[in-house]
């Protein structure tokens, strides 16, 4: 292992380069554009040997990764924001004709107003397309779940494509130390890509991403409900596969002094990190908060969210989205899926607005005085 | 012409009797044989050959969305390429709408980039699959659904999208113009294609039985009716020279093809001689 200073883009990068994809399609997009560079750079150098294919667009990129990965073979693209919702048509198609794709994905807000800066409402505008998503805090975690998004996605019970997002410039530009895995590490982890099941050969003729109607149409929808609620535990092997290989542990959910909480702050990324050293804080304050971070988010870890905030009173959701008039994704999620619980959403940081400690201190007195479910923190509200 | 018997679309598809698309298919599979890859846009071919679990395809086939056939063939070129594979013959088949409409941007990238592929556009002038609405190959004067001819209009009022010069225009190795009714110049054509390092473009005149109103017996020779009248030139663009591959000894008057369909029987007199005029200037620059 070797340890460097690098942005979690380059991290990234890394982790594409050690997976060895066959083919790479990608279209530049900020804050994500590093990522294309850095591989042109390996194909340019021989550092990787792939098929980079420098398309004209984020919905080409996907469509030659559809059309490469159905040959086959290992398969990466990587995308932000406005280039996510162009993809959005063939997002889904990828999923149905069960392309195990895996993208990185820098969280960017959507336009309009035309924004570069991060939130979360690109990705959750994909949480219904049957991509596996995976929320990184940092390039390290980007990292290993980029080999770990390759390994579940292949995995021939789940086939689904897998999107790794990490927040837009807060952490796509912030340089960090990363333990860079070796080659061996890595090919004993992530061995090469053998599909099992229809694939593009002309020795054995098959049709992919066949016409159908309602006798086969939801069966095949069905289909991929059974792999995504399967995915948990593959995703835990890998893991366990991960932390036997490599030394680092994962997990669906990442949980801080949850235990003993009567509050617990729940998010996706890199709110969390903030929220983490604030709940030291609040705690020799007298507050008895924990926090939980959202790691997998499609699967989602119901079972393991339960658990964890088993003894808490109170949830506390931090979003960088919003369904609007309904609250955030997350939020309805956890209503879905959580019983016994005031959960209370919070609207925060779109567009990058910065989550500053006195933004979570809001947080906190609003969810321990509530006076509405739906809450934006930052924001002059209107009642 | 040596033909090979083996049909590699298998017959029992859902195409109407007389649909020049499925005869597109057939001839180009019977050129480029087994060892291939096809990729179609969404449109009739798609939705009448894989019913699933049913499907004529005898030879890989995948089907993505309706503008992206381009871009997805791109994919599947490279990755067979990736495999060492690069013997594999990659067709995409798009009808108009999907080549010339929607995926016009996705195969630009395709051409731009140069993958060794062959794209073949079944040209029939609309949207056959959704109920013959007009797309920008649709010719002017045409009636179709969206296009429709009334007590104030004479059908579609923009003349076609011309798609084979904006392929030229990319500087590609191999362009051509075809037609179904010539099957031997077609599968020339196909041949020239796909032994081309690098892409390569065909636009197929499709008659379209449903969507231009004629019998379908009659599929062959509404298509021979427009290259004899000059109204759909064959020709080639090989490495830049452009050659005309068919001359009708005596072009015939425009008003013949027009007469064998439905879709031009509300134009009178002084439409078709805009057409024969627009027929006739086509003719001079290309020396027909």
């Amino acid at each position: 292992m070797t340890k460097k200073v690098m942005t979690a883009t380059a991290a990234i990068s890394n982790a594409v380069k050690l997976a060895k994809p066959d083919v790479i399609p990608v279209y530049p997009i900020t804050p994500m554009t590093t990522v294309a560079e850095y591989i042109a750079d390996y194909v340019a150098n021989g550092e990787l040997d792939t098929e980079y294919i420098r398309v004209e667009s984020e919905h080409s990129a996907m469509s030659a990764a559809i059309g490469a990965s159905s040959t086959g073979v290992r398969t990466y693209t990587a995308t932000s924001s406005q280039g996510l919702m162009y993809m959005h048509e063939v997002l889904f198609a990828a999923a149905g004709m069960r392309a195990p794709i895996v993208m990185g994905e820098a969280n960017r807000s959507i336009s309009s107003p035309l924004c570069i800066l991060n939130d979360q409402q690109d990705s959750i505008a994909q949480r219904d397309s049957g991509w596996m998503q995976f929320y990184a805090k940092d390039g390290q975690e980007a990292l290993d779940l980029t080999l770990t998004a390759f390994k579940v996605a292949e995995n021939e019970n789940i086939l689904l494509p897998a999107m790794v997002c990490i927040d837009g410039f807060i952490i796509t530009h912030t340089n960090e130390i990363v333990d860079v895995p070796e080659q061996e590490e890595v090919d004993r982890f992530l061995p090469p890509y053998v599909p099992k099941y229809s694939y593009l050969d002309p020795e054995k003729p098959v049709t992919v991403g066949s016409f159908t109607d309602s006798r086969y149409y939801m069966d095949a929808r069905y289909a991929v409900e059974v792999a995504m609620n399967k995915s948990v535990e593959v995703i835990e092997d890998a893991l366990k596969d991960f932390k036997d290989i490599f030394g680092r542990e994962h997990d669906l959910i990442e949980t801080y002094k949850c235990e003993d909480a009567d509050i617990i702050f729940i998010g996706l990324g890199s709110v969390c990190s903030t929220v983490k050293v604030l709940v030291d804080e609040m705690r020799e304050k007298g507050e008895k908060v924990g926090m939980l971070r959202i790691v997998s988010y499609r699967p989602f870890p119901s079972e393991k969210i339960n658990e964890a905030i088993k003894n808490a009173s109170k949830i506390a959701v931090m979003e960088k989205d919003i369904s609007f008039g309904m609250g955030g994704a997350l939020y309805q999620d956890l209503k879905t899926t959580v019983e016994g619980k005031e959960i209370i959403d919070f609207v925060i940081g779109l567009g990058g607005r910065d989550i500053t400690p006195s933004a979570i201190y809001e947080v906190l007195e609003r969810t321990k005085n509530p006076t509405k479910i739906i809450n934006w923190i930052g924001v002059e509200e209107v009642d | 012409m040596d033909f090979p018997k083996e049909e590699l679309l298998a017959p029992g598809h859902r195409g109407c009797a007389g649909c020049g698309a499925a005869l597109a298919v057939r001839l180009a599979l019977k050129q480029a044989g087994k060892n291939t890859v096809v990729i179609t846009a969404t449109g009739c071919l798609e939705v009448m050959t894989t019913p699933y679990p049913e499907t004529a395809w005898e030879v890989p086939f995948v089907h993505v969305a309706f503008e992206n056939a381009g871009a997805v063939a791109s994919g599947v070129e490279r990755a067979l390429k990736a495999q060492g594979k690069e013997d594999v013959n990659v067709i995409a088949f798009g009808g108009d709408g999907g080549s010339v409409d929607i995926g016009l941007q996705s195969i630009s990238g395709a051409m731009e980039r140069g993958h060794n592929l062959t794209y073949i556009c079944y040209d029939n002038e609309a949207y056959m699959n959704t109920g013959i609405q007009r797309s920008g190959a649709t010719p002017w004067g045409a009636s179709t659904t969206t296009s429709p001819s009334g007590s104030i209009s004479y059908g579609e009022d923009k003349p076609k999208k011309n798609m084979p010069m904006i392929m030229a225009a990319h500087g590609i190795p191999y362009i051509a113009t075809a037609s179904i009714s010539y099957p031997e110049d077609y599968m020339n054509k196909v041949k020239k294609a796909i032994e081309t390092k690098g892409p390569a473009y065909i636009h197929l005149s499709q008659p379209c039985t449903t969507g231009w109103g004629f019998d379908p017996s009659k599929t062959i020779e509404v298509g021979r009716l427009s290259v004899e009248t000059g109204f759909w030139p064959l020709y080639e663009i090989e490495n830049g020279e452009f050659k005309v591959t068919y001359r009708p000894t005596e072009r015939k008057p425009v008003v013949e093809y027009l007469k064998s369909q439905k879709r031009f029987k509300h134009l009178g007199e002084e439409q078709v001689q805009t057409i024969q005029d627009y027929v006739d200037n086509q003719c001079d620059e290309f020396g027909i």
